[in-house]
């Protein structure tokens, strides 16, 4: 499997399969294929996406650490722009299908609708991490507070369940959402419990560091991780 | 305009370029019968459309005939929404919550054999068998719009006729000062009425005097043909001037009760669907703006521009005075 992964044409392959459904809804769009509401299909199925490939990128960690593919690596930032190019194809679907591009008008919706404002504020929060993708620029931040930034994508993912679960609230129809929270939460759990492991890890080392500064002797094994 | 220098008097044409009187009198008959023949064609159509309702029936279920409305209002001019879009993109809960879901869903339901129970404060209570309701009286043609609460509309030729037929003939109590509607919620057939998203059956409701406005139609078709079942077969109620929601589907009861009655969306969310739902541009939903809409099956298709949504949908000379001195803010 992690033969397959490094394959020189596993990113084209990746690339291209999470072009598909931009592809599919544009083909839609052009052949009247989206049913009685094309500009409302439209919005939602690219809303639907978007937080599709915030799983996706979310998952990569997880299964990479336990499947130990760490060929999965190589994907990670490819999926994490997916996410901003969905989510992008989404905010102008709105602005232009449903808001005719009249910015003032937007502008209004956006103070308006709480749903349409948490949305908005994900694709705000979510821009920067875009922006700093390419590896001239994580070099010139340092990984360290490149790291931290990117942590942001905890509280985008929160903040786009949020717009999901609001937009849904009128109708009392949350079976959808639970499932992305169900996926969502279950991925933060393991960071969670993975963050917990090597801090135990981390903190017997120290003791056993300790133990070695204070002459106690050589524990038979070292422990790692 | 020209003037004619003083000194040049009356311009005399040269006699060749007179036209004789013979060809130019030809000229005007040719015309005279050119327009008497385009009157023709066109007043053929408008004299067929005033014998029978002129939408032609898609040719998908029984027919049923009626006759084109007089009630002020019932005919709106506009380009009627095609069959397709107004059988496939239906919010009917019972069968699913997507809008497709109706359309692939509601096949099950069994719309014979089928009866509306009237109770309540009415004077002749009794359960209506659906072959004497649709034979109660004259089924009409009623060309309307449909807005629904998210924002998008229709235009749909319904058939049935003034929900007042029914009342007058059920003769209610004069305590009764609301109509409760109750639809069917038959667990067996209709594969959501487990979810928890709404409290079945679906229960809608109105005032007294809205159930008795000529507007208000008992439905039994659309289309010149019955309803198709997604669309609330075998009969429902279309309440032009209110939000969709407001015209139960698959009616199997009518009660007349003196309080006004819980409905659906009133009791799953009270801040956001009113008792009355009048359709109103200036009350936005708490969620988002009513002020336009989206008319499904425009022209531009995606690129169609949303309309300006009109007070009362449209109807405000017909039932404004039934709000006459109500806030409309308050009572949303």
């Amino acid at each position: 499997m992690n033969k397959l992964l490094i394959h020189p044409a596993a990113k084209p392959v990746v690339f291209l399969l999470c072009l598909a459904p931009f592809a599919w809804l544009a083909y839609g769009a052009f052949t009247d294929g989206l049913g009685a509401n094309p500009a409302e299909a439209l919005i939602r199925s690219t809303g639907d996406w978007t937080l599709r490939f915030l799983c996706i990128v979310l998952a990569v960690t997880p299964v990479r650490v336990m499947l130990k593919l760490n060929g999965l690596a190589r994907f990670r930032r490819m999926l994490g722009l997916f996410v901003y190019f969905y989510v992008v194809v989404h905010l102008l679907s709105y602005g232009w299908f449903d808001m005719g591009f009249d910015l003032g008008e937007i502008a209004r919706d956006i103070v308006k609708r709480p749903f349409i404002l948490v949305g908005f504020a994900a694709f705000v929060l979510l821009t920067p991490l875009a922006a700093t993708s390419a590896n001239r620029i994580i070099k010139a931040m340092g990984a360290k507070r490149w790291q931290t930034l990117h942590k942001l994508i905890y509280v985008i993912a929160g903040l786009g369940l949020l717009h999901f679960f609001w937009m849904r609230a009128g109708k009392n129809n949350f079976s959808e959402v639970f499932v992305y929270a169900a996926i969502i939460g279950v991925l933060m759990a393991w960071r969670v419990w993975d963050f917990m492991r090597k801090r135990k890890v981390k903190a017997a080392n120290a003791r056993v560091a300790a133990s070695l500064t204070a002459g106690a002797g050589m524990p038979s094994r070292p422990l790692s991780r | 305009m020209l003037i004619p220098p003083r000194d040049n008097g009356f311009n005399h044409p040269i006699p060749s370029e007179i036209t004789p009187r013979a060809i130019y009198e030809g000229r005007r008959d040719m015309l005279r019968l050119l327009g008497t023949a385009a009157a023709g064609t066109a007043l053929a159509g408008w004299a067929a459309r005033d014998a029978w309702a002129q939408t032609p029936p898609p040719g998908k279920l029984a027919a049923l005939k009626s006759v084109k409305s007089t009630v002020p209002g019932a005919q709106s001019m506009e380009k009627v929404t095609d069959y397709k879009d107004a059988t496939t993109y239906n919010n009917y809960y019972e069968f699913g919550t997507d809008k497709a879901d109706p359309a692939k869903n509601a096949g099950t339901l069994k719309t014979r054999p089928w009866s509306v129970e009237i109770e309540g404060l009415v004077k002749k209570p009794g359960r209506y068998d659906i072959e004497d309701l649709l034979k109660l009286s004259a089924q009409e043609e009623r060309i309307y719009r449909l807005r629904c609460v998210e924002g998008w509309s229709m235009v749909i030729p319904w058939v049935g006729y003034s929900l007042a037929e029914l009342i007058k003939k059920v003769e209610p109590q004069g305590n009764a000062r609301y109509v409760e509607f109750l639809t069917l919620a038959d667990p067996k057939t209709m594969p959501f009425v487990g979810s928890r998203v709404l409290d079945w059956p679906y229960a809608e409701g109105l005032r007294m005097d809205e159930a008795m406005h000529p507007l208000t139609l008992l439905t039994f078709g659309m289309y010149g043909e019955v309803l198709p079942n997604q669309n609330g077969a075998p009969v429902r109620l279309v309440v032009p001037w209110k939000y969709g929601f407001k015209s139960a589907k698959s009616i199997v009861k009518i009660r007349f009760v003196e309080k006004e009655p819980g409905t659906a969306w009133n009791k799953a969310a009270a801040n956001e669907y009113g008792f009355y739902s009048n359709v109103n541009p200036n009350v936005d939903h708490p969620r988002w703006s009513q002020a336009t809409e989206r008319r499904i099956g425009d022209g531009g298709g995606l690129f169609a521009k949303r309309r300006k949504t009109e007070m009362f949908n449209g109807y405000e000379a017909q039932v404004a005075s039934l709000y006459a001195g109500m806030d409309l803010k308050k009572n949303f």
